[in-house]
C-alpha cells in the first residue's frame, strides 16, 4: 500500500465524517458520541492521564496514539470504569458516565476490548460469543431455572453469534476451547464478543498487537466495516501504517495530555508530534510510517 | 489380617453417612472454586455455623430441629456477606487468606468462655439426633441393613437416605444453574473476571451469588454432621477439614457436577482402607517401631501423598475433563 492512496482515503474521510472540526487539541465535533472534561488520574507522584477536553465524532474510526507511556491505555481504562478517576467528567450519547463501574459502562454501549487479548480460554467459542448478549433472562440467578424462557433467548442469541463468527471467519471454530486458536484468531473473538453486545461505541486496545500481517488486513477491514454500518470506533495502535490507513481522525498523547488532533495528514505534519515522538525516545518502529516522508 | 474384612469396612466408610457429609461440602466448594474460581480455604467455616445452627437451636432453646437447619442457612448467608463484601473485588488471593482465617477465628470464637452460655465451649453440645430419628418411618433402628459387615443400622440408613439425598438434590441443582446462562456467565469469571465485566456482567454479584450459594451447602452440611453425631464441638472444625474437602474436590474432579461425590467416596474408602491396612499389619507385627496413634499421622501423610500423586499423574482429577485441562491457559 503506498502512501499516497492512503492520504486520499484519509483526506476523504475527513471531508465526509469529521464535518469541519478544528484540527487543534480539545476541538468540539459536530456530533460527539464521547465528551470527556478534566479526565486526570496519578500514580503516586506522576500523572498518567490529564486531559482537558475530548470529543469523540459520532460514526468515525478515531485513534489513539502516542509515545510508550503516554497514558493511553490508562485513558482508556478510565473511560470504560476499569480504572478509578482521580478527577474529571465524561458522557457517553449524552449520559454522564463518569464514575460507573466497568459493566454498566458496557451496558451503556461502550464496549472495550483488552490490549492483552482475554479469551475466555476454557470454555467454547460459541459460549465466549453468547457471553456478550445483553439482557438474558437465564443470566439472573432465579431465570436459570426458567429453561423454556431462556431457550428461545438463547436460540435468538445463537443465530445472531452464527452470523458474527461467520463475518470473522472463526464459524469452523466455534465449538473448539478458545484457548485452542492462535493469537490472531483470539484477537478476532475477541472483537465479535464486544460486537455480541450491540455496542453504539467500540474502543480497541491495540487491536493489531502480535496478530500477523496476513491478519491485520483482514483486521483493518473488519474495522472499516464496523464504522460503515454507523458504529463508533476509538483504537489504540502503535503501528503508524495502520493509524494513517484507517483512521478518521486521530489524538496524540504525551506525558498524559492531548497535545495533538486532527485527521492523519494534519498528525503527519505536525511539528509537536514528531517532537514529542522523536524527543522522547529515540527514531524507532513507530515513528516509520510518519517519518520517511 | 483379613483382607475382604477391611474391603467391606472401606465400602462402608465410602457409602456411608461422613462420606455423603463431605460429598455435600466438596459441592458448595465446587460451586466456588470448580465453577467460579473463588479461592475458599474456609468451607470449614461455613459447616461449622451450620452445625452451631442447630446446636444451639436443639440443645440450648430447645427449638425444633427444622428451625435448627434454617438458623445455620442463615449464619451461612451472613458468613459468606462478611467474607465476600471486602475481598471480592480485590484479587483472588485475598478471599483465599480471608476465609482460612476467618473459620479459624469462628473456631476460637465458638470454643471461647465469653460464648459458653450459648456454645457450651470446649465442651460442645449434645443430643442433637433425637428429632431427627424421630422422623424415622422407612427404617427399623433395631434392624441391620446390608450383609456381612457392609452393614448400617436402621439410623444410620435413616440418616444416609436423607443426606445423599441432599447431595443428589444439589447436584441436580448445580447441574441446571451450570448449564444455564448464569452458569455461563459465572464460568467465564473463573477464566477472567475482567473480560466478563467489559460485556456489561456484574462480575461482583455474580461472585457474591456463588460464595452465598456454596456456603449455603456448606452449612447443611455441617447441619447434617450435628445431627449424625448427635453432638457437636469447636474443635472438630479444624482447617483439617478444609483440606480434606480439597483433597476430594481435586481427587474427583473440579468444575464436574460429579466430582465431589466420586471423590468423596473415593477419599473415604482410601482413608479406611490404608487405617485397616496398617492396623492389620501392626496386630501382624510387621510394623514394631510405631504404635498405635501412630496410624494417624501416617494415613495423613499418606492425604499428601495421594495429592502429589494426583496433581503429577491425573491433574483433572477421576472423572475431570482432560481436554479441559490441556487447553494453554495463557
Amino acid at each position: 500500500m503506498s502512501s499516497d492512496e492512503m492520504d486520499a482515503s484519509g483526506a476523504g474521510a475527513v471531508v465526509d465524517r469529521m464535518a469541519g472540526a478544528v484540527p487543534e487539541p480539545g476541538s468540539a465535533k459536530s456530533d460527539p458520541i464521547l465528551v470527556a472534561d478534566g479526565v486526570r488520574r496519578s500514580f503516586g507522584g506522576l500523572t498518567a492521564v490529564d486531559v482537558g477536553h475530548l470529543e469523540v465524532q459520532r460514526g468515525t474510526i478515531t485513534a489513539l496514539i502516542g509515545p510508550n507511556g503516554a497514558g493511553k491505555s490508562t485513558l482508556f481504562n478510565l473511560l470504560t470504569g476499569f480504572d478509578r478517576v482521580d478527577g474529571g467528567r465524561w458522557s457517553f450519547e449524552g449520559r454522564s458516565v463518569n464514575g460507573r463501574p466497568g459493566h454498566r459502562v458496557a451496558r451503556a454501549g461502550m464496549v472495550r476490548t483488552f490490549q492483552l487479548t482475554k479469551a475466555l480460554t476454557r470454555m467454547t467459542v460459541l459460549d465466549n460469543m453468547l457471553l456478550g448478549a445483553q439482557g438474558q433472562v437465564g443470566e439472573r440467578m432465579a431465570g436459570a431455572f426458567l429453561r423454556p424462557v431462556w431457550g428461545r433467548q438463547e436460540k435468538a442469541n445463537t443465530v445472531r453469534a452464527m452470523e458474527l463468527l461467520e463475518r470473522f471467519k472463526l464459524v469452523d471454530k466455534r465449538q473448539d476451547m478458545a484457548g485452542s486458536l492462535s493469537g490472531g484468531q483470539r484477537k478476532l473473538l475477541e472483537m465479535a464478543r464486544a460486537l455480541m453486545t450491540d455496542p453504539s461505541m467500540i474502543m480497541l486496545d491495540e487491536p493489531m498487537a502480535g496478530v500477523n500481517p496476513a491478519l491485520v488486513q483482514s483486521l483493518l477491514h473488519h474495522i472499516t466495516s464496523l464504522r460503515d454500518e454507523g458504529k463508533t470506533v476509538l483504537f489504540v495502535e502503535h503501528d503508524m501504517d495502520v493509524i494513517m490507513g484507517i483512521s478518521d481522525w486521530i489524538v496524540v498523547l504525551a506525558q498524559g495530555q492531548v497535545i495533538a488532533e486532527g485527521s492523519p495528514s494534519d498528525i503527519r505534519s505536525n511539528q509537536q508530534v514528531i517532537d514529542a515522538y522523536l524527543g522522547v525516545q529515540e527514531v524507532g518502529d513507530e515513528v516509520r510510517g510518519s517519518g520517511d516522508e | 489380617m483379613d483382607i475382604f474384612l477391611i474391603l467391606a469396612e472401606s465400602a462402608r466408610s465410602a457409602v456411608g453417612p461422613v462420606a455423603a457429609i463431605y460429598a455435600l461440602a466438596a459441592i458448595g466448594l465446587n460451586m466456588h472454586f470448580g465453577y467460579t474460581g473463588l479461592l475458599n480455604f474456609g468451607q470449614v467455616g461455613f459447616m461449622l455455623v451450620g452445625a452451631y445452627g442447630v446446636g444451639i437451636s436443639v440443645a440450648v432453646f430447645e427449638l425444633p430441629l427444622l428451625v435448627g437447619f434454617l438458623v445455620g442457612l442463615a449464619c451461612a448467608v451472613v458468613l459468606a456477606l462478611l467474607l465476600g463484601i471486602p475481598t471480592l473485588r480485590l484479587r483472588a488471593d485475598y478471599l483465599a487468606i480471608t476465609t482460612i482465617a476467618a473459620a479459624e477465628v469462628l473456631r476460637l470464637v465458638y470454643r471461647a468462655g465469653f460464648a459458653e452460655p450459648l456454645t457450651k465451649g470446649v465442651y460442645g453440645l449434645q443430643n442433637l439426633s433425637g428429632e431427627f430419628r424421630t422422623w424415622n418411618v422407612f427404617f427399623d433402628p433395631g434392624e441391620r441393613y446390608g450383609f456381612g459387615a457392609f452393614s448400617f443400622s436402621g439410623n444410620h440408613m435413616w440418616l444416609m437416605a436423607v443426606t445423599w439425598g441432599l447431595v443428589a438434590l444439589t447436584a441436580l441443582l448445580t447441574w441446571l444453574l451450570i448449564h444455564s446462562p448464569w452458569g455461563r456467565v459465572v464460568r467465564g469469571i473463573r477464566e477472567d473476571e475482567e473480560a466478563v465485566r467489559s460485556l456489561g456482567k456484574n462480575a461482583f454479584a455474580y461472585k457474591m451469588q456463588a460464595l452465598v450459594l456454596g456456603g449455603l451447602i456448606g452449612a447443611l452440611a455441617g447441619s447434617m454432621m450435628a445431627v449424625h453425631q448427635g453432638a457437636i464441638q469447636p474443635d472438630q472444625f479444624k482447617p483439617q477439614v478444609t483440606f480434606f474437602l480439597w483433597v476430594i474436590l481435586l481427587l474427583g474432579g473440579a468444575g464436574r457436577v460429579l466430582g465431589p461425590i466420586v471423590g468423596s467416596m473415593a477419599f473415604w474408602f482410601l482413608m479406611s482402607f490404608t487405617d485397616g491396612f496398617l492396623r492389620g499389619l501392626g496386630r501382624e507385627g510387621y510394623l514394631p517401631f510405631l504404635s498405635g496413634p501412630d496410624y494417624g499421622a501416617i494415613q495423613l501423610a499418606f492425604v499428601g501423598v495421594m495429592l502429589v500423586l494426583l496433581i503429577v499423574f491425573r491433574p483433572q482429577g477421576l472423572i475431570g475433563d482432560r481436554k479441559e485441562m490441556l487447553v494453554n491457559v495463557k
